[in-house]
């Protein structure tokens, strides 16, 4: 049998023929170290402007459990019908500001698709235009849509609609630019008009995945929905936040459990309906 | 082809088109119906949304300010009179949501690995493991901040918090999806060297998760600047609460100046993170060879 084992002056023959497969090099690992550097010493200095003092640590910990107990055991103070109402309130926000994202992100990805409208400028425009929008979080646009057009549900809808459609419209026109080219060139072949080659051609492929896509965001959007109230517009949130503001926590604790109860359904639906979309059962026949 | 073949194929299209067409007129009164009842429960009707929609553009477009080609510089410093304090606000935000996804991607990292299944033996553990990164997921993390707020005091400390919890909660369950995924034998070779719990964690799984839990990690960053800039409307630190105070105060050219400035920072976020992740793939890619 072989000797299995490396001599000594082997090894390091093979070391200094080889050196950067037994130690990274020097550039290399002072450029790793730095970047260690860099990340503690940004951590440490967001732990220190936040104030993370460990007394404040352990005041507010006692704040707490303070507050835990107040909240225990969850109660819905006798307004279960308010709370059920105000969460279908922020059903009917989440479904129609959905919808309203939707119906304006369909042109929008058409127009955002690269194999639909082939100017690198309008779609680059477009695109950057689509990335700036989504930087907003869906409650600054409530903040906003509150001051615009007042308190209530209405602002809650065109805060969500805002904050998706651009999201929406660059998913949009992502699964256009994915789809066959072969079918609109059959299409094409037969006689139809651009208009009619996007009908009959594109549409039926994208259509699916297009309205997964939307029942995807009406599930997000319950969830965006709920808070919308803290800032008046409408919802459940309004509940949430008046209760916090009052101190009542076994009803803050009522709220938050209505909610996640509402979400956890939302969401099984949801990926029910979407699994049939995606995949629709075998037809016979 | 006889013309009965012809018929009857003819027959199964009609059929199926037929079936087609009940099933989309289904689901058509399903949203109809969905429709009608959110338009009542919402108070949103055609009318309201004529008028609301124009309303909600003006006020848009009021916040655009005022630029004369010929005294351009003139009117752009008069738009951006607070950019100092804006910037410092603004790396207050970015550094909130850095030090939240840190604290947070630590969590979820501990609390990963009892979360897994192929990890533990212990059921129990490994249910309550995974219940609380439920808890500490789904509840919104607005609420987090608010019940912070008032536990911890006004500032960025509440909402460094909130983030953190949220964080843990949904990374902690992407690196849980992760570590059900890796490859056994390392883990059998390291047990089999007489490792424990902790270091087969540590020399078997760690270095085949890293990558997609630094790439998770880094999309989770993008995320929680964004939710820095709104988590200060309910008084939890960074640039939210500089832009509440501008809409309570109808300080309209002050609004578009603000967002334009969360647009900019969270678009600078986004492309550092994705050279990042790029970096880091590439990296590991390369070694694996």
């Amino acid at each position: 049998m072989a000797e299995a084992t490396i001599a000594a002056a082997e090894l390091a023959a093979l070391q200094a023929a080889h050196p950067r497969l037994f130690r990274r090099s020097t550039a290399e690992r002072a450029r790793s170290w730095g970047a260690w550097l860099v990340f503690f010493a940004l951590f440490g200095f967001g732990l220190w402007w936040i104030d993370a003092s460990p007394t404040r640590i352990w005041g507010g910990l006692s704040k707490l459990g303070f507050l835990v107990g107040l909240m225990l055991p969850p109660s819905d103070g006798g307004a279960a019908w308010d709370f059920a109402y105000a969460l279908l309130e922020t059903l009917a926000m989440a479904f129609l500001g959905t919808l309203l994202a939707v119906l304006a992100a369909v042109p929008l990805g058409f127009l955002g698709a690269r194999n639909i409208v082939p100017n690198w400028i309008f779609h680059f425009g477009l695109r950057r235009l689509f990335d700036g929008f989504r930087g907003i979080d869906t409650l600054v646009w409530a903040l906003i849509f509150v001051s615009a057009v007042g308190m209530g549900p209405f602002a809650g809808i065109l805060a969500i609609a805002f904050s998706d459609v651009a999201v929406l419209a660059k998913l949009y026109a992502e699964a256009i630019e994915g789809a066959d080219r072969r079918p609109v060139e059959g299409v094409r072949a037969a006689g139809a008009n651009g208009l009619q080659s996007l009908r009959l051609a594109v549409l039926p492929q994208v259509l699916p995945l297009m309205l997964s896509h939307a029942l995807y965001f009406f599930e997000s959007n319950t969830r965006s929905a709920a808070i919308l109230g803290i800032v008046g517009a409408g919802g459940i949130g309004l509940q949430l936040s008046e209760r916090i503001r009052i101190n009542n926590w076994d009803e803050v604790l009522f709220i938050v459990l209505m909610i996640l109860a509402t979400v956890a359904v939302i969401d099984a639906v949801s990926r029910r309906i979407r699994m049939a979309i995606i995949r629709p059962p075998a037809r016979s026949g | 082809m006889s013309p009965g073949t012809i018929d009857g194929f003819e027959r199964g299209y009609r059929r199926q088109q037929a079936e087609k067409r009940r099933r989309t007129l289904g689901f058509g009164l399903l949203l109809a119906a969905a429709l009608v009842a959110s338009a009542i429960v919402g108070q949103v009707d055609l009318a309201r949304l004529a008028t609301g929609l124009p309303q909600a553009w003006a006020y848009v477009w009021g916040t655009i300010p005022v630029l004369r080609v010929k005294t351009l510089g003139a009117d752009l410093g008069e738009w951006y009179w607070g950019l100092g304090y804006w910037l410092r606000l603004a790396a207050e935000t970015v550094l909130m949501g850095f030090t939240g996804t840190v604290l947070g991607g630590v969590a979820g990292l501990l609390l990963c690995f009892p979360a897994s299944r192929n990890l533990v033996q212990g059921r129990a553990l490994h249910f309550a493991c995974r219940r609380l990164l439920e808890v500490a997921r789904t509840v919104p993390e607005l609420v987090y901040a608010l019940v912070f707020v008032y536990a911890f005091g006004l500032g960025p400390f509440a909402g460094v918090l909130a983030i953190a919890v949220h964080t843990a909660g949904s990374l902690g369950k992407l690196f849980a999806e992760v570590n059900e995924n890796v490859d056994p034998g390392p883990i059998e070779g390291v047990r089999a060297a007489g490792g424990t719990w902790a270091m087969i964690m540590r020399l078997a799984v760690l270095p085949q998760v890293l990558p997609n839990f630094a790439s998770y990690a880094l999309l989770r960053l993008e995320i929680n600047v964004r939710s820095a800039s709104a988590i200060g409307i309910v008084g939890a630190g960074g640039i939210g609460e500089e832009l509440y105070l501008a809409v309570r105060q109808f300080e309209y050219p002050d609004i578009s100046a603000i967002l334009l400035l969360i647009i900019a920072m969270v678009s600078i976020i986004d492309l550092g993170c994705e050279a990042v992740r790029h970096r880091l793939i590439g990296h590991d890619a390369l070694r694996m060879v």
